[in-house]
């Protein structure tokens, strides 16, 4: 038999003493709630795995509580909650694609004709890449390439180096 | 399951697995750690006794946390080295109580009663009813995942000790009973 199971049977007889509900029914209600729950929990957890290549989903701090046995209305309204965040953290994730999504399409769009989008700019983490390097429309040889309509795009060299490029410090 | 054992400082063996261990975490590792079997266990446990984990997190998320946010693992001594070890080795938790404090029968969970204080003296903080205790015979040792009372963790003067783990929907029993032969080992070595 399971802890919550065990623990769970006392409050049952309270709750039979008070005839508010049979004590198959609440059973079964508990035992479903406790079901949701934890696929909830378990899809919240997916989801934040994904999210956090995308940065991250928003912090939930929830107030401090002690652990106890809760009654089906509280576990309802867990349920509940739990469901509501599971559904803002999909929409978030879904969002996030769509807009690396574009991005690359943008990307592509840049690269097949870049003096359709001058001075654009997409870094790898508009497409959800790790890094610091950047894709840029650039004229060529500068004002001659802008006046003429000669564009290309340019990656940047990549994330600046530790140690910056000045000069050594003096001792 | 109880074991004569005192607190002591860790000896170097002990303190090397420690470090062993610490390697083990990696920042995706301990993202990811939700997604294991037994994490994602405590944590639904955690949310269906009202407990968000992401606020009060279960032991072996805020072991990991720690040790990203230390830098490493650090010996705090036998007992408390061989409690992170099993925990971290099955990701089950375990706790250790002074057995002169524990009464016949050994701890159990169950819901505290009006009147009910925490530890064994009159000083104790008094308990809301209705909150999920450790608690045997005589006296309520702490709050269900939470701290012990004081003076029924393993002290100084501690000669024997009470391990218990608690097991929830999902954890296979094998692990349970890893993680107290784990506890058990750690302190005979030492």
């Amino acid at each position: 038999m399971l802890l919550h199971d065990e623990i769970g049977a006392g409050q049952l007889h309270s709750d039979l003493a008070s005839g508010r509900v049979s004590e198959h029914a609440e059973r079964a209600a508990r035992r479903s709630l406790r079901a949701q729950i934890a696929k909830l929990e378990r899809e919240l957890s997916d989801i934040f795995v994904t999210a956090f290549s995308m940065g991250g989903l928003e912090h939930h701090e929830a107030p401090p509580a002690q652990p106890r046995l809760l009654n089906l209305g509280e576990l309802e309204r867990i349920r509940d909650k739990l469901a509501e965040r599971v559904h803002a953290a999909r929409a978030c994730v879904a969002e996030r694609a769509d807009l690396y999504e574009s991005n690359r399409v943008l990307l592509e769009r840049m690269l097949l004709e870049p003096a359709r989008h001058p001075y654009r700019r997409v870094s790898l983490s508009d497409i959800g890449e790790s890094g610091c390097g950047a894709w840029e429309v650039r004229p060529r040889l500068g004002l001659i390439g802008m006046l003429a309509g000669w564009w290309h795009v340019k990656l940047s060299s990549g994330c600046p180096l530790a140690g910056g490029r000045g000069a050594a410090p003096r001792p | 399951m109880s074991v004569a054992a005192r607190d002591r400082p860790s000896p170097p063996a002990i303190v090397g697995r420690l470090q062993a261990l610490s390697n083990r975490y990696r920042g995706h590792s301990v993202v990811a750690m939700r997604t294991h079997p037994i994490p994602r266990a405590y944590r639904s446990f955690f949310r269906q006794i009202g407990l968000d984990p992401d606020s009060s997190r279960i032991p072996s998320e805020q072991a990991a946390l720690s040790r990203l946010m230390q830098g490493g693992l650090r010996s705090a001594g036998l007992v408390k080295d061989a409690l992170l070890i099993s925990l971290i080795e099955t990701g089950v938790p375990v706790w250790a109580l002074d057995a002169e404090r524990v009464g016949e029968g050994g701890p159990g969970v169950r819901p505290s009663v009006a009147g009910d204080r925490l530890g064994s003296t009159e000083l104790g903080d008094r308990l809301v009813a209705g909150r999920l205790v450790v608690a045997d015979s005589r006296n309520v040792h702490g709050l269900l995942f939470g701290g012990l009372a004081p003076g029924h963790g393993v002290e100084r003067q501690t000669k024997r000790i009470v391990l218990f783990s608690v097991a929830v929907d999902g954890v296979p029993s094998i692990h349970v009973e890893e993680a107290l032969w784990i506890c058990v080992e750690v302190l005979r070595s030492g």
